[in-house]
């Protein structure tokens, strides 16, 4: 007797995003079921991975993750090439100097980094600020202005400062990363604030602020989860497509940053900080994560070849 | 859950005159207004005014006048089957027949009718005899309706079984016995059939009628209910609705749940 499969109907999906122009845009989101689950809905794009780039040079990474970008990494544009050489669908720009604690870089200044490494390559730009709400505030307006109509992302939006973001997004045609701290009512909340300043919902993506495997993995799947069922029964507050900064939070770990030297028991490090960002990013991917940004290119090359193996 | 707007009935003056003058003006105010307060599906009675043989052509107009104005599906509201017939093949999108009862004579007339144009379907749990007087009695009623549904191949989810309400200052002690047989419907099958009451019936000829509608609703809602037949213009009945919602883990919690509720239409 043949098994009858038994399948969800869903009414709603994930919002579809265009990120880049022409030629070199890309589509995410789209999602009619849950994450690989094709036999119940149509997943049309599969996820894409953003590689990071600093516009200063990392001053705590491990020797493991600048040895790749050797030669590169004190220019950004040059190492955003290097970086569509390791696979990226995206680059994704973040303004570190602009931080008041470090360089306290101006808005121009930025804005010029931005169009800079925009220049140097050939696919879609993700550019997040620096994470401190009201110098993000500055900085985001003038890199908008200065990519105008480049349909870029741009981040990061918080209840605190979305609204000078979100005008500069609109007015100069780019997405928008809303990012609330791991609770998906504050993420709702945030996509109506901004929506109701006349922002198209479908140009909206959600950072729910992941955590690494061992550092709150789990509560960012169970959102994610959530976040993807409230999209399929048809919430359009939480129709966006979600984006995942793993690699920021998989290389603070200790998993990741401890040597051999300093922990043997543990294994190579190598392929312990790798796995470590491997494993989150696949993890976030069961979960129904859109963008992985991601920072080792060993990571970016397993991940991708994950992808193939399941789409 | 199902908000279906009553207000497209004509018990109510404005549209039995409507209906009577081919006047299609209320028609087209009252499914605007029901479809901005939020309403899921119209429910379109042509009521007893209307000559047998022009509930067809009436059931019809309805639906084209209706869905001419507003993207919404509409449900059905007959006794007769030839009106339901004739509003199913003018309807645009899935309709909602409203009702058979559980007599096999009428099951066996509505229920090919569902089948052919897709549509779902009221089951009353109420026979020839009338309405059952407990909980045990509707639950027999509503399982013939389930069997059939099975027999005749009815997806369950299409499959709306009404426990119906009576009024509250007529028959207090069964409104009871109507949120035990919501309870013990959802275990009939599986997946579950679904539930529907025309809510304003537990209000008829009371007075603070909206203060009884709402707390039923909630009630029902507790027990399992899918879809109500509401007033839309008890703006109080919607905010309990929105609430209820967040409650029931039906929509994710926001700070701005209730305008975003009320913003839905």
């Amino acid at each position: 007797m043949p098994v009858k499969v038994i399948r969800e109907n869903w009414p709603g999906k994930v919002n579809t995003i265009t990120l880049g122009i022409g030629s070199q845009a890309i589509k995410i989101g789209g999602e009619g079921a849950f994450p690989f689950l094709a036999f119940e809905g149509k997943l049309p794009y599969r996820p894409v991975v953003a590689c990071e780039v600093w516009d200063e040079e990392p001053g705590d990474w491990p020797d493991l993750l600048t040895a790749p970008f050797a030669g590169v990494i004190d220019e950004p544009a040059a190492w955003a090439k290097k970086c569509l050489v390791y696979g990226a669908d995206l680059i994704c720009l973040r303004l570190v100097g602009a931080h008041p604690g470090a360089k306290n870089k101006s808005p121009q200044e930025c804005a010029r980094m931005a169009q800079k490494v925009y220049a140097a390559i050939n696919i879609p730009l993700i550019v997040v600020g620096c994470g401190e709400d009201e110098k993000d505030a500055a900085v985001l307006p003038a890199v908008a202005e200065a990519l105008a109509g480049k349909n870029c992302l741009l981040g990061w939006a918080t209840a605190e400062n979305y609204r000078p973001i979100t005008t500069a997004c609109n007015n100069y045609g780019h997405s928008l990363i809303a990012s609330s701290p791991l609770d998906i009512s504050l993420a709702k909340q945030l996509n109506i604030l901004i929506t109701e300043t006349g922002f198209n919902p479908g140009s909206i993506i959600i950072d729910p602020l992941v955590g690494a495997l061992g550092y709150g993995l789990e509560y960012a799947y169970s959102i994610m989860e959530r976040l993807r069922l409230s999209a399929l029964t048809g919430d359009k507050m939480l129709a966006m497509p979600v984006i995942c900064f793993v690699g920021q939070e998989t290389w603070k770990t200790k998993e990741a940053t401890i040597s051999d030297f300093e922990c043997p028991s543990w294994g190579e490090q190598a392929r312990r900080a790798i796995l470590w960002e491997l494993l989150t990013a696949v993890a976030l991917t069961q979960a129904g994560g859109a963008i992985m940004v991601l920072r080792h290119p060993e990571t970016v090359r397993h991940f991708l070849a994950h992808l193939t193996s399941f789409i | 859950m199902l908000l279906i707007g009553e207000r497209i009935n004509g018990m109510f003056k404005d549209i039995r005159e409507a209906i009577l003058n081919q006047n299609p003006e209320p028609v087209r105010h009252w499914a605007n207004y029901q479809y901005k307060a939020g309403a899921d599906y119209l429910d379109l009675s042509p009521g007893p005014a209307v000559e047998i043989e022009a509930q067809p052509r009436i059931m019809a107009w309805l639906v084209e006048t209706v869905q001419k104005n507003v993207p919404l599906p509409c449900c059905l509201d007959s006794t007769n089957p030839a009106a339901i017939q004739a509003g199913l093949s003018a309807h645009q999108g899935k309709a909602i027949i409203n009702s058979t009862s559980a007599d096999q004579k009428k099951i066996d007339t509505l229920f090919p009718l569902a089948l052919k144009y897709r549509a779902a379907i009221i089951g009353l749990t109420m026979n020839e005899k009338g309405v059952p007087q407990n909980a045990a009695d509707r639950l027999a009623l509503a399982m013939e309706l389930v069997v059939n549904a099975d027999q005749y191949g009815l997806p369950m989810e299409d499959l709306y079984l009404d426990p119906v309400v009576l009024p509250c200052n007529v028959a207090q002690e069964q409104v009871k016995e109507v949120l035990e047989t919501m309870r013990q419907i959802k275990i009939l099958a599986t997946p579950s059939p679904r539930i529907v009451i025309g809510l304003s019936n537990i209000s008829q000829n009371c007075l603070n009628r909206n203060l009884l509608n709402r707390t039923f609703l909630i009630m029902g809602l507790a027990a399992g209910l899918d879809a109500a037949i509401v007033d839309l213009t008890d703006e109080n009945l919607l905010e309990a609705v929105s609430a209820a919602r967040i409650l029931l883990n039906q929509e994710i919690y926001c700070d701005s749940f209730l305008s975003v509720f009320k913003k839905r239409g």
